[in-house]
């Protein structure tokens, strides 16, 4: 309980939150492209914040440079536009200081995957409690469409000329084999699926990492070229264990494959049991911080047992 | 300083407890009531390779290694590479003596394991130089010694004993140490060992004499410019650390790391240094007083998120703990020139506070203003230290870490009360970054996330008062002019500051000065003291801050002199471009002249090269 973090000691208030208290009142309008997918992750995100009752005062979003990182500016939350492939660790020590805090982090396939590839790597071994979604639309959109590290190869770009000569990542596969506990792709053509897929992630006690498929029209493809979606929770032809890391893996790849064939497959491919505890459940079970959030020290829970300098020179003597 | 001074080093190979050898000796010194001051030369091994300590044991407060060493205690490298590789390396086993001759003053004593290093391996010149010299030798088989009454891994104790011998001190002080930190057979054994070496030294008809000793009645305390700087953030509340391991920028983080979970914070081992800095980047924009840091490579990675904090007002504290450069340079050896580096680093007009403590009074105070300044004013501060000052031990009043502590005063925040009456956008968002015109002085107070109705967005683009991007030409103006106004506005509060920023010594009258930055002060202050005394009016100034540089200050010293000498550890002169940037050297009826003393060979300067340059420029003019 404090008395300065109303909205995250409170408990549940009364107040029921819809889809509209995320959007700021009046501007700013969002400069993304008609027809980007970009809109469906901010719907999807703002069901998924209604679904679990947040108060727009509880949720940080953070996020990294490209369109994908103007996210921040039209949700209405506490919001960090970080720089380029940063957001995550913004993002991780923000939740290690108020642990109440919901703390979702997005950016692009760029971002996550290229630039920040280090941070995501590491962000999902040590298992985070946040939400991370990635804006895969396999290309760098804002820069005026350059090769991305999702798009596939032979993608012809001002910057390729000659076609990629690289094999895209495999972004799915990359979360598992760092460490993710929730890993789970999702498209722009299908909200529905994304604002349940986003809810889940965030309701996960862990890193759960969100590959969500966003059109670009402008520079890459339309939305037309993600569907048919086809969701592999529902359909008959795909069938593994979620929680089996290696039907999960196996699944991935065949899901990273068929992307470049033209083929969306959707869904959750790897969900941990929840016996795995996230970083500061971890970090707090070991003794290594407090369980009531380090901020609240400064806003009247001051620590009696401090140790100052004059208690730790003796030693020196 | 008092005239008489004593030094000892101890030689032997990396990994041989070459270091806690020495600490333990200098705390035994302390105990006794002598004043002392270490020097610590290492290699970037685990195992092996020359390295050396030294203590500087004065009646009063020593401030630097002095120019030449009293005593020699020459262990064995047990690390020493095999001889085949001798061709390529040189004979490893015998560089604890080879390598430390040099600078062993006339008529010093030389003590070395006989053992290990038999009469065939001495350099063919040994004998002509002891004699040269007039060297006292004492070749004991000192491993062999600690062999038959312990185990020859006590060696060290042995080394001490012999030392104590020379100097004439006895022995209890070792023992109370022993006992400190070893118990059984391991403490009785190591007791034996010293008892037989200290016979053994006093078989030799060599002494020392030592300095006079205080009474200090138990209430001095040893320690280095890391523990001053660790000790600085613990007293300003500091509640995270994020960091990648550096020399010598480890020292401070292995140490806050391990106090900081023990006070209710968290401590972060993070994958590379720009983790390391944007995760104080957001444990600070969530409430909590963060710092991180690393040495000059580390801190390049860290210039990105620097840029970041000061677009987004978010404070935090960074050390950077200077190392030879460039590129990997050389890990283990003191240099200063990251200056321009810290001063400079990231894309736009940069907006931070840089202290460089000159010593450990100056580090833990400045790094307590570090925080001070980067809180209250939401901008980055650095301090600027290096290999030198992080590593080297001195003793000091315990009293003087009995401080106010600043636990808990995350600067210009604001509770949801004030919140609620302050102006929030159309939007529903809070006004984060008002204009200076809205605001006492040009600080907008901030909301931690989490609060009620605070909710705005924080960015590194440019940005309106709710935070949101904008490249407006007026806004623009508006919020740039009053990020830059702050670093003016730090320094009008770092001058009202009762903290010692610029130290002046020297002549009240001077002809000459002597100016330099950080960590080299003492070395200067005595080669100042010397000149003095032997007839030359010269006053020198040492300068920490470093940025908002003090131009007045600065100003007025050089005013006093028509020549100044500029000592640093760079080879481009960073320091002395800073002079030349921000002080008019042509106001007086004649210009005033700069002199460069630079040093860039790893070593730190020994006040002997000062007052040697100072006498070759005198005589020049």
């Amino acid at each position: 309980m404090n008395d300065d973090f109303t909205p995250l000691t409170n408990g549940q208030d009364e107040e029921q939150y819809d889809k509209q208290d995320y959007t700021p009142g009046i501007e700013p309008q969002a400069t993304w492209c008609p027809g980007c997918g970009d809109f469906a992750v901010l719907k999807s995100l703002k069901e998924a914040s209604a679904n679990l009752n947040k108060s727009p005062d509880e949720m940080l979003l953070v996020t990294g440079i490209g369109c994908s990182g103007k996210l921040s500016s039209y949700f209405q939350s506490y919001g960090f536009h970080a720089i380029h492939g940063r957001a995550l660790p913004v993002g991780r020590a923000a939740k290690l200081v108020n642990t109440d805090l919901e703390v979702v982090v997005a950016g692009g396939d760029g971002d996550g995957y290229g630039i920040g590839g280090n941070h995501f790597m590491h962000s999902a071994r040590e298992n985070h409690d946040m939400t991370y979604i990635v804006f895969n639309n396999e290309i760098f959109g804002l820069t005026k469409g350059q090769t991305s590290p999702t798009s596939p190869k032979g993608h012809v770009s001002k910057t390729q000329y000659g076609g990629s000569a690289k094999d895209p990542v495999r972004p799915l596969s990359m979360a598992l084999s760092a460490g993710a506990s929730y890993i789970a792709r999702t498209a722009a053509t299908n909200p529905r699926q994304a604002s349940e897929i986003l809810t889940e992630a965030m309701n996960h006690d862990g890193f759960a990492h969100i590959d969500f498929l966003t059109q670009c029209p402008t520079w890459n493809k339309d939305a037309k070229e993600y569907v048919p979606y086809i969701d592999v929770q529902d359909s008959d032809d795909y069938s593994f264990d979620v929680q089996d890391r290696a039907e999960a893996g196996e699944m991935m790849e065949t899901v990273e494959d068929e992307l470049h064939n033209g083929k969306v497959l959707t869904g959750r491919f790897y969900v941990e049991s929840s016996d795995r505890p996230s970083y500061h459940q971890e970090k707090i079970a070991r003794g290594s911080m407090p369980e009531e959030p380090i901020v609240y020290q400064n806003f009247g829970s001051q620590n009696e047992d401090y140790t100052d300098a004059s208690d730790l020179v003796g030693k020196h003597k | 300083m008092g005239n008489k001074t004593v030094t000892w080093r101890i030689a032997g190979g990396s990994g041989d407890g070459i270091d806690s050898t020495s600490k333990n000796f200098a705390t035994v010194l302390m105990r006794m009531g002598y004043h002392v001051f270490t020097h610590r030369h290492y290699p970037s091994r685990i195992r092996g390779g020359h390295t050396f300590a030294e203590i500087r044991i004065g009646s009063d407060s020593v401030s630097s290694r002095g120019d030449e060493y009293d005593v020699l205690l020459s262990l064995g490298d047990s690390f020493a590479r095999n001889e085949s590789e001798n061709a390529y390396y040189g004979n490893e086993e015998i560089k604890p003596l080879t390598e430390n001759l040099h600078d062993l003053r006339q008529g010093g004593i030389l003590i070395y394991d006989s053992g290990v290093i038999s009469e065939d391996e001495l350099p063919d010149d040994f004998d002509q130089r002891v004699e040269e010299n007039n060297w006292n030798v004492i070749d004991l088989a000192l491993k062999d010694m600690a062999r038959e009454h312990g185990r020859s891994i006590m060696r060290n104790t042995a080394g001490v004993g012999v030392t104590t011998a020379v100097m004439g001190i006895g022995i209890d002080g070792i023992k109370n140490i022993l006992e400190d930190s070893m118990e059984g057979d391991v403490l009785e054994q190591n007791k034996t060992v010293l008892e037989k070496a200290h016979e053994k030294g006093q078989d030799y008809n060599c002494s020392i004499e030592m300095p006079e000793k205080n009474n200090f009645e138990d209430d001095q305390v040893l320690v280095s410019g890391d523990d001053a700087v660790s000790y600085g953030a613990v007293d300003e509340g500091v509640q995270f650390i994020s960091g990648y391991p550096m020399t010598p920028w480890t020292g401070v983080f292995s140490r806050l790391s391990q106090i900081i979970p023990q006070n209710g914070g968290v401590a972060e081992q993070v994958e590379d240094e720009i983790a390391a800095c944007a995760m104080a980047i957001g444990a600070s924009h969530a409430g909590a007083k963060a710092m991180s840091g690393s040495s000059g490579g580390g801190f390049s990675l860290m210039s990105e998120p620097l840029g970041l904090a000061e677009m987004t007002e978010t404070p935090i504290v960074l050390l950077e703990a200077q190392r030879a450069g460039p590129s990997t340079g050389m890990p283990t050896k003191p240099e200063q020139s990251d200056l321009e580096h810290v001063l400079y680093a990231s894309q736009g007009d940069s907006n931070r506070v840089v202290f460089a403590p000159s010593n450990i009074e100056e580090a833990y105070e400045q790094t307590r203003l570090a925080f001070q300044i980067a809180y209250d004013y939401q901008m980055p501060s650095i301090i600027l230290t290096d290999q030198k000052i992080s590593g080297e031990l001195r003793n000091l009043d315990e009293s003087f870490f009995d401080r106010e502590t600043n636990i808990g005063d995350i600067g210009s925040v604001l509770t949801e009360e004030q919140i609620s009456e302050l102006p929030h956008h159309d939007s529903g968002r809070f006004n984060r970054y008002r204009y200076s015109d809205e605001l006492e002085g040009n600080v907008s107070p901030r909301p931690v996330p989490g609060q009620e109705d605070g909710n705005f967005l924080a960015t590194g683009n440019e940005h309106n008062k709710q935070g949101h991007i904008s490249e407006d030409p007026v806004n623009r103006e508006e919020q740039m002019t009053r990020r830059v106004s702050k670093m003016e506005d730090a320094r009008e509060d770092i001058r009202e500051s009762d903290h010692v920023l610029q130290t002046r010594f020297g002549s009240d009258d001077p002809e000459f000065g002597v100016i330099t930055f950080g960590s080299q002060q003492g070395t200067v202050s005595e080669a100042v003291d010397r000149m003095n005394n032997s007839g030359f009016d010269v006053a020198g100034m040492g300068v920490s801050q470093m940025k908002p540089f003090p131009e007045d200050t600065v100003q007025s010293f050089i005013d006093e002199v028509s020549d100044c000498l500029v000592v640093e550890m760079s080879s481009t002169g960073q320091f002395e471009n800073e002079l030349v940037k921000h002080v008019d050297l042509r106001r007086r009826p004649q210009d005033i002249t700069l002199h460069s003393l630079r040093k860039y060979n790893g070593n730190p300067f020994r006040p002997q090269e000062i007052t040697e340059r100072l006498i070759e420029v005198i005589n020049n003019e």
